[in-house]
């Protein structure tokens, strides 16, 4: 019996307690009024990204046609981030607000009216660039300034629950993946996997507690305590409102939130029972009833239907709801890709953990190689799945279905295209070598790229929606994910310490056990039994 | 080398097989050649044959196709004539890269796979018309066979073969 070291235990629980003040503490540094989002955006247009000083030099040709600026800035490749909106404006004070960008429709009128505008628009089109400037839905006129200070401070509001709302679905997807490809191992009757079953089963065990936690989320969200689903807003329904939404209202049948919090129940409730169950009887099945592997089979078939059916529309109501103008067929598909790599990843960095402590006794350099050619093929599964979404709607270019990408693109660059690095080309590259593949090292190196790239792939699906230009990696993001780590380790290793850490029961524990990739030499390990 | 003499040593299964490679390897005698009718798990290792290369030929196959489709893309689409199609972007090779991934990938795949095939027939000397070099029938139906050089230790090799099981031993004149 595996031993849940005092050590370990002290470090999940103060991850977890550091996670919970840092995210507490977001939450209370966030702007509660419209005053405080204005005086945060007025810091930010004077403390500017690299885009301000690329504009200092522009501000001699503040007063040549707007046309000239917006293409400037194309061949630059540098987004037009209007910080500010300041109703009258004198040409010399716009010298001094070397931050911002002047738009001038007339040269005549720019002492009048400056607009500046609060998004980056992809296409640089001047004669329209007002006009999509608007994409919020923002009235152009007087109150602009209040408008765009509302939409600013509803996103600042929503950096922390994102944040928080990031790092928990990360670690539900991951948890849930790993239960996903346990059944379908057992479905498979994989010979090789057996060793690992109990490692599997103990990680599964999160599933339960950060289950509990996405439910209250869901019931704060289901109570308007957060901005995260635009569609949930008051009015949306409603002809009447100035919030009305024709397209979501299209959409009323299935985005409504009484069905959206009963469907999250019951996913939730779904899974946790299907978890418990299985990993009950696959305890039971120690003393090796063989009617009972067949039963945990047949439970385990139902579990992967009931699962492909509840991910799909999972990864609908809880992220592609997110962005409710926009949708994508595969979207489920991907959200399954991304999960089952970072799944498989966790799998073989326990695993590997466990063996360097001597817990697991069967598990061999093949088994770990097995692990690795799962993250390597996976790893490009996800990129074929990603490819095949972006590439889709960048070749048909239909604005609505593009919008999604142009402001990914524009706003998130380096993680959008960081994550294509690290989650494609990094694993490609490094776990192609055979041999690299059974070292704990490489995979590790490999695995820690992965997990990063794929909490990036997360991120940048969740945030542009919640808090659009207002993003970052600060204390919240960073205190969630602390929070469900240390949950994560706290659940998996007090579950793995409760079983013998070998399936013994199983009858294809002899083949995992012997279990032999033949190209590769077992490092200090016995090997005569091949 | 004086005499041109081999022993071939017939095996009628696999394990049988396997353990008398092992022991004529324990004796330090050189195994010129194996001729199986299916492949064997694990027989490179106990022969003590090195791991093969093809793997490493076809990594830099697949590089080669991918530059192949990179230039053919960028030439004919942005260089040579960089029309207007559907609006798509040919500023440059990368602004339109989405749409040439498809090719660049089918490319990586036809170079490596091809080139590598062709490289197998090469390196393992096969052609049409080419005289088959398996010395018995038996061998690509159900028999092994093991040859062994002689260096005018003949009694001694065929003493240790009768050991191993062989079902049949022949000395050959090799020419």
């Amino acid at each position: 019996m595996y031993q849940f070291s005092g050590k370990l235990k002290m470090l999940a629980f103060a991850l977890m307690i550091i996670g919970a003040l840092g995210t507490a503490y977001s939450f209370l540094s966030a702007p509660k009024t419209i005053e405080d989002a204005k005086a945060i955006l007025a810091e930010q247009a004077h403390h500017g990204g690299g885009h301000g000083e690329a504009h200092a030099s522009d501000d001699a040709h503040a007063v040549t046609s707007h046309t000239e600026e917006v293409k400037h800035e194309e061949v630059k490749t540098i987004e037009v981030k209007h910080e500010e909106n300041v109703d009258s404006i004198t040409h010399s004070e716009a010298a001094d607000h070397k931050e911002e960008v002047i738009h001038e429709n007339v040269t005549e009128e720019h002492k009048e009216e400056a607009h500046i505008a609060e998004q980056v628009v992809e296409k640089h089109v001047a004669e329209t660039a007002h006009a999509e400037v608007a994409q919020h839905g923002e009235a152009h006129g007087e109150d602009h300034g209040d408008h765009h200070a509302e939409h600013a401070l509803h996103q600042m509001q929503n950096r922390p629950w994102s944040a928080f709302y990031v790092a928990m679905l990360f670690f539900l997807g991951v948890t849930l993946l790993v239960l996903a490809f346990y059944a379908a191992q057992r479905v498979a009757h994989a010979g090789w996997s057996v060793a690992l079953f109990r490692v599997m089963e103990a990680i599964t065990n999160n599933l339960h507690y950060v289950s509990v936690i996405m439910l209250l989320f869901l019931i704060a969200t289901f109570m308007h305590m957060n901005h995260l689903f635009p569609w949930m807003a008051d009015g949306v329904f409603d002809p009447q409102s100035s919030n009305y939404d024709a397209i979501i209202d299209g959409k009323k049948w299935w985005m409504n939130t009484p069905s959206w919090l009963i469907r999250g129940v019951i996913y939730l409730l779904g899974w946790n029972i299907f978890r418990f169950i299985i990993r009950k009887k696959s305890m039971e099945q120690d003393n090796g009833d063989l009617k009972l592997h067949k039963n945990i089979y047949n439970i385990c078939v139902g579990f992967i239907l009931f699962f492909m059916f509840t991910e799909s529309m999972a990864s609908w109501d809880w992220i592609m709801g997110i962005d409710p103008h926009w949708f994508s067929t595969l979207f489920g598909w991907y959200v399954l890709a991304t999960f089952l790599v970072s799944a498989l990843t966790i799998i073989a960095f326990i695993t590997i953990y466990l063996r360097s402590k001597g817990a697991l006794p069967l598990v061999n350099d093949s088994h770990i190689h097995d692990l690795a050619k799962f993250m390597f093929g996976f790893s490009i599964f996800w990129t074929y799945l990603w490819f095949a979404q972006f590439m889709l709607i960048w070749y048909a270019d239909m604005p609505e279905e593009t919008t999604y990408f142009a402001l990914r693109f524009n706003e998130y660059k380096l993680p959008f295209l960081a994550m294509v690095v690290m989650n494609f080309i990094f694993p490609v590259l490094l776990l192609i070598n055979s041999d690299f593949k059974s070292v704990p090292w490489f995979v590790t190196i490999g695995g820690l790229v992965i997990l990063a790239g794929h909490y990036i792939d997360l991120f940048v699906m969740v945030m542009p929606g919640t808090v659009g230009a207002q993003y970052g990696f600060g204390i919240g993001e960073l205190s969630g994910f602390l929070f469900f780590l240390g949950l994560f380790i706290y659940a998996t290793f007090s579950a793995f310490a409760k079983a013998n850490p070998i399936a013994k029961g199983n009858p294809f524990l002899h083949e995992s056990e012997t279990h032999h990739y033949y190209n590769i030499e077992h490092r200090g390990e016995e090997n005569s039994h091949h | 080398m004086s005499t041109n003499k081999v022993i071939h040593a017939l095996y009628n299964d696999d394990d049988i097989l396997m353990d008398a490679v092992k022991k004529v390897k324990d004796a330090h005698h050189h195994i010129e050649e194996v001729f199986c009718p299916f492949p064997v798990h694990g027989l490179d290792k106990a022969m003590g044959l090195a791991p093969t290369r093809l793997a490493i030929t076809a990594f830099f196959y697949g590089i080669t196709g991918l530059s192949v489709a990179v230039w053919l893309t960028w030439y004919t689409m942005i260089a040579d004539w960089p029309q207007d199609i559907g609006g798509k972007p040919n500023f440059s090779w990368a602004t339109n890269m989405p749409a040439f991934v498809p090719i660049l990938f089918e490319l990586t795949v036809f170079f490596a796979a091809h080139l590598m095939v062709i490289t197998f027939y090469m390196r393992s000397r096969l052609w049409p018309f080419k005289d088959a070099e398996n010395p018995d029938p038996r061998t690509t139906d159900d028999h092994f066979l093991m040859e062994i050089p002689v260096h005018g230790n003949e009694d001694e090799l065929k003493a240790l073969l009768e050991t191993t099981g062989a079902v049949e031993i022949n000395v050959v004149d090799k020419h």
